[in-house]
């Protein structure tokens, strides 16, 4: 088991170590931010002075190299534009994207879970032609589109929540819905496919032969069986939710990671885009292993196999 | 066996859409008795078993007939009445027992459930059913998961967890056929002890006939959804009076034979429910079949010596 996480932990690192080094050379295909922060009207000396000073005029690989040993010494740098150190930049914004995530997932698991088990128990009835629609719904608006109906429907016209910003929990409520949409519906179908396999088991029918309702032996076996496949999705979603959270935050003005993101792509600030990436790839490694922890405790022949 | 039989089988029959799956079957079992049902695979065993504990798949419905269980009618009675029946006045057992145990609880835990208390309330009684069963180290075993236990053991606890809150009776459909022979035979002695200790009434359905030869008190014999004979195990096996039986017996393999020899086999193939037609439906495979045969159902009827057999040529048998 301990072996086991070794490995991943170890593949993982080495899967974000080159997704930082291809962010990092693709960041700089579109050329340096020496133009963007020169005053109008500046001479070619001074441009020539100020690519120096930050040290573009190097070659990539050279700057490659220096952004590295950075790194090891655990220095992400200094922004660009905000001239002060890009770790406060992110850390500030980091809560933000936490609490938006987090929204998110209390949606998809607290709808998509119980969504699941009750398609899959009163399958082929009314209840699944419902929840099915609803489903459907979620996983086929894509994100903008549904956070601006949202912002229309219950912030333009009805008036009962916050348009944008980040101010308390009202304010969190759309985006949350927004974000958490596609992953509810994908939580949804997945747990239906196992919970279904999970119920033509023999198990299931021994345990109605002993007495057990059919609640009872779903509350008591099934689920948990069915959690089996549900975690890798699971950790699989939270990758899912960072990328979604980049939209979700462009389009509600919320203050989190994913838009300092887009900002920071647009102003060219390079150590802040790869900073988040890199926080994006660690978050993504800890859920993994996370998903593998949770295996062992579910699941006895995992835990008890060392 | 005077007694009051503990299960009554009344002329029992499930459908499937517009095809019969079981027409008008049809059995009692008596308190520590075995009665086995045998048949060739597909032949509607299985959903007889479903049909008496009422856990019949959702597309299978029952068309027809009555299940007494200790005289009371439970065919009809509601699903919340039918759950205090399951478990404690009838039980089943599997045909993979390692696929009938929960993978993620103990052993433990799930016989518990039979007594519906939880495991720490009831282990010193749960214990003792394991030592009875035959589990050796039960202190051990009790809180292992089926994957750490083997085949032969999971089939103990399932009939441990089946027979701990005392049913009247026990329904074991194919208990041994995923299991190795020297573990069958210990598995059937233990039904056996069991069933006779506990005044239990055990319906064992098989497919092979030498483990009818092993343990049945009494055996019906079933052919495409239909009794073809039924009667006292001695009585069939040293007289069949439907060619059918007389053929399954014929392919038992024997100690005597010479190896490699060949098994008698029975010709053709068993038809589907959607192909069932008028007349007796063995009718296509029969060496003795006429036309009478493929025109009418032949009834089952008594023969005198306690034994019924459906088929017109019983006479010319014997
Ligand atoms: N869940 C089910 N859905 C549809 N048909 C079924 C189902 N279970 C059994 N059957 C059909 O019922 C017939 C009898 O099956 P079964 O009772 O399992 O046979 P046996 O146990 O004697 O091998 C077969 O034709 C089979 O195809
Ligand atoms: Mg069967």
């Amino acid at each position: 088991m301990i072996r086991h996480l070794a490995g991943r932990l170890g593949q993982a690192l080495v899967a974000s170590f080159g997704v930082l080094t291809i962010v990092f050379f693709v960041m700089r295909l579109s050329g340096d931010p020496t133009l963007l922060l020169v005053p109008e009207g500046a001479t070619a000396e001074q441009i020539a002075a100020l690519r120096h000073a930050l040290g573009f005029d190097r070659p990539l690989f050279v700057q490659y190299l220096s952004y590295l040993a950075d790194l090891a010494r655990l220095d992400l740098g200094e922004s660009l534009v905000q001239r002060s150190g890009v770790a406060g930049i992110v850390a500030e914004r980091i809560p933000y994207t936490v609490e938006l995530a987090a929204g998110a997932l209390v949606v998809a698991l607290g709808i998509g879970i119980p969504a699941g088990v009750a398609m899959a128990v009163w399958r082929g009835g009314m209840v699944e032609r419902l929840l099915a629609g609803f489903v459907l719904t979620g996983q086929s608006l894509p994100t903008f589109w549904s956070g601006i109906l949202l912002i229309l429907l219950f912030g333009v016209h009805l008036r009962w929540l916050p348009t944008s910003g980040a101010d308390g929990l009202s304010s969190l409520v759309m985006p949350a819905i927004a974000l958490g949409a596609l992953t509810m519906s994908t939580f949804a179908r997945m747990t239906r496919i196992a919970v279904l396999d999970e119920l033509s088991r023999d198990y299931v029918s021994a345990a109605r032969a002993r007495g057990l309702s059919l609640g009872a032996a779903v509350a008591r076996h099934v689920l948990r069986n069915a959690a089996i496949p549900v975690v890798t999705i699971a950790a699989l979603e939270v990758g899912n939710l960072l990328a979604g959270a980049v939209i979700v935050e462009t389009v509600f003005a919320w203050p989190g990671i994913g838009q300092l993101a887009i900002q920071s792509i647009a102003a060219r600030d390079f150590l802040i885009v790869q900073t988040v990436v890199l926080f994006v790839s660690v978050v993504y490694i800890g859920m993994n292993l996370l998903a593998d922890i949770a295996y062992a405790v579910i699941d006895p022949r995992i835990r008890l196999d060392r | 066996m005077s007694d009051a039989p503990a299960l009554v089988v009344e002329n029992l029959s499930l459908a499937i859409g517009p095809a019969g799956l079981v027409d008008g079957v049809g059995f009692q079992v008596a308190p520590g008795e075995v009665m086995a049902i045998v048949g060739e695979s597909g032949c509607g065993k299985s959903v007889t078993a479903q049909a008496i504990m009422r856990l019949l798949p959702d597309a299978i419905r029952q068309t027809g007939g009555r299940i007494l269980l200790g005289g009371r009618d439970i065919s009809a009675i509601p699903e919340r009445a039918m759950r205090a029946v399951r478990g404690q006045l009838m039980s089943m057992i599997f045909q993979e027992p390692q696929a009938a145990l929960d993978p993620l609880t103990t052993v433990g835990s799930q016989i518990a459930e039979a007594l519906r208390q939880p495991l720490g309330r009831v282990r010193g009684e749960v214990l003792r059913m394991l030592r009875d069963v035959g589990i050796s180290d039960p202190e051990r075993r009790i809180d292992q998961h089926p994957f750490e236990l083997s085949g032969g053991m999971c089939q103990r606890i399932m009939i441990a967890s089946a027979l701990i809150s005392r049913p009247a009776v026990l329904i074991a459909d194919e208990p041994t056929t995923a299991l190795d022979v020297t573990i069958q035979a210990q598995i059937l002695d233990l039904l056996r002890r069991l069933a006779i200790e506990r005044q239990t009434a055990v319906v064992l359905i098989t497919h092979d006939m030498g483990v009818v030869a092993d343990i049945a008190d009494r055996v019906a014999v079933m052919y495409a959804g239909r009794i073809a004979e039924a009667g006292p195990t001695a009585e069939i096996f040293a007289a069949p009076r439907h060619p059918y039986t007389a053929l399954l017996l014929a392919s038992i393999p024997r100690l005597s034979d010479v190896p490699k020899s060949k098994l008698a086999v029975i010709e053709g193939r068993v038809p589907s429910p959607s192909e069932y037609g008028p007349g007796c439906r063995f009718a296509s495979r029969c060496p003795r079949a006429d036309a009478r045969c493929a025109a009418e159902t032949p009834p089952l009827r008594p023969l005198g010596d306690g034994r019924l057999t459906a088929c017109f040529h019983a006479e010319a048998m014997a």
